[in-house]
């Protein structure tokens, strides 16, 4: 199967970028270095294409309750301009996918799924809507740019009239003008840096891009490619789907219980399945890890006790390019999630101590 | 010195009559990406061409270093220990990898020279 081509594809193979497939997508990995990509990011600003994100319209009279019957988290905590955190699961509390979920109006609500999940979870979606609610996949019309790093705001400051800095953590504007051109532009991101996050029409996604790099050049400004939004997004202990959660791993075992309201009025799917695991505290639990011995923990490494019984595996894992440590994390058998416990990892043919740390690895 | 290549992009530098020093070339640390650990084979190991005889790990992923000749492990680059991103910088010659004996001289009739291994990576990255 082809994959897709994002609206800024030409841009991406003119700055030199590797090109690799990412769900469904031909998308930039890295530009020059990771490494660099991900310290423009921590110190100054970079800018990602990430169009290959979906984007999904829950739209209708009865949008609400439809919206509080699929997600974990509470939407009644929304309101227009304001963005959550949410998990959509199944009956047995695995999940479906996570993404970001905004109100856009009062019977309006846009959801961003990940490349890979989108068709399952429009699918999804479109067979738990209640009766006047109407779900419309709009990802093809829409490309997403993220702004992040601490000179992210002077930047998208110096090209709109909207004050950019009065948009809160987790809060949107629609309808910002941007270098002449309209855009959501929401203040979020995968990075845990401060940025932002800009969601404008495809076709107008190029000129948007070659105005944030030529406005953010005396800052520093970077394009990154997903390898660096990998490494980023792990140091801050944010989940990817397919690792840190899936369909058989619930968002209680990842430490994502705060998106996750149990106590919420509306039978929400999954909500029983997750009620009982909240009651009973989940067998498993995301911890983070670092290497004491050298070697770097990689996706689906084996981790084992110091009696050599396999305790769980590594979910992500890299050497962290901020804190020059080996870093994982691993979803192990909770009684191990116990912050000191030493624990061994598969590393190919050896196993190499290790021991358990405090998440998120890096705070800014 | 010349230099002979394996398609598996390392390059091999004749030392003397027998005995060989290995490493990756240019290109594969450039697709590699920022490196980050060496893993090594040690000193008196025997290594068999075409196997793997350890690793490089960028910050992505993990690549399997496949040994383009066989021999006996004579020396390692301690240096790659602590500054693994010399592979990066100067993949061809600070950043050697291994020096071994080589214990089957018709093993280097595979080997390509220069030009044809130009030609393999142009071929590659089509």
């Amino acid at each position: 199967m082809a994959e897709e081509r994002t609206a800024l594809y030409d841009r991406h193979v003119s700055l030199g970028a590797k090109m690799v497939p990412f769900g469904g997508f031909e998308m930039p990995v890295q530009y020059e270095s990771i490494k660099a990509e991900h310290q423009a990011v921590r110190e100054a600003v970079g800018l990602f294409d990430v169009s290959h994100m979906g984007e999904a319209l829950i739209a209708g009279e009865t949008a609400y309750t439809t919206m509080q019957r699929i997600m974990s988290n509470d939407v009644s905590r929304l309101e227009v301009g304001k963005a959550q955190y949410s998990l959509m699961c199944n009956e047995t509390g695995g999940v479906v996918d996570d993404f970001l979920v905004y109100q856009l109006a009062e019977d309006k609500y846009m959801v961003i799924p990940n490349a890979a999940n989108r068709e399952k979870d429009i699918a999804w979606l479109k067979q738990h809507a209640e009766a006047g609610t109407i779900v419309t996949d709009v990802s093809d019309d829409y490309a997403l740019l993220a702004l992040q790093g601490p000179k992210a705001m002077e930047v998208l400051q110096s090209l709109t009239e909207e004050d950019v800095s009065s948009i809160g953590f987790f809060r949107f504007k629609a309808e910002v003008d941007i270098n002449g051109r309209p855009a959501i532009v929401s203040r979020s991101g995968y990075t845990g840096e401060d940025g932002y996050e800009i969601y404008c029409d495809s076709s107008e996604a190029g000129e948007i891009w070659d105005a944030l790099l030529q406005a953010g050049e005396s800052a520093g400004i970077q394009p990154c490619g997903l390898g660096a939004r990998d490494t980023l997004r792990f140091e801050a202990g944010l989940p990817l789907y397919g690792q840190e959660i899936s369909e058989t791993i619930s968002p209680l075992e990842a430490k994502l219980g705060f998106a996750v309201k149990v106590n919420k009025e509306a039978d929400f799917i999954g909500k029983a399945a997750l009620a009982a695991e909240k009651e009973n505290k989940p067998a498993r639990k995301l911890v983070g890890i670092e290497m004491i011995e050298k070697g770097i923990p990689r996706t689906d490494y084996p981790v084992y006790d110091h009696n050599g019984n396999d305790i769980g595996h590594v979910t992500s894992g890299t050497q962290s390019p901020t804190l020059g440590k080996n870093l994982g994390l691993a979803l192990v058998n909770a009684e191990y999630a116990v912050l000191d416990t030493e624990l061994t990892v598969g590393v190919r043919k050896r196993n190499l101590q290790a021991k358990i740390v405090p998440t998120p690895f890096y705070k800014r | 010195m010349s230099k002979w290549f394996s398609e598996e992009h390392e390059w091999v530098e004749m030392l003397n009559d027998d005995i060989v020093r290995i490493g990756i070339t240019d290109y594969a640390q450039q697709e590699l990406g920022d490196i980050v650990f060496v893993e090594s084979p040690e000193v008196d190991d025997s290594i068999t061409s075409n196997e793997s005889m350890g690793t490089i790990e960028s910050v992505k992923t993990v690549s399997d270093i496949y040994a383009p000749l066989s021999g006996i492990v004579v020396r390692v680059n301690e240096k790659l220990e602590d500054e693994p991103e010399l592979v990066n910088t100067n993949s061809e010659d600070e950043g050697w990898l291994i020096e071994m004996k080589i214990t089957d001289r018709e093993e280097l009739n595979d080997l390509l020279d220069e030009e044809t291994y130009k030609k393999h990576i142009e071929d590659e990255g089509d």
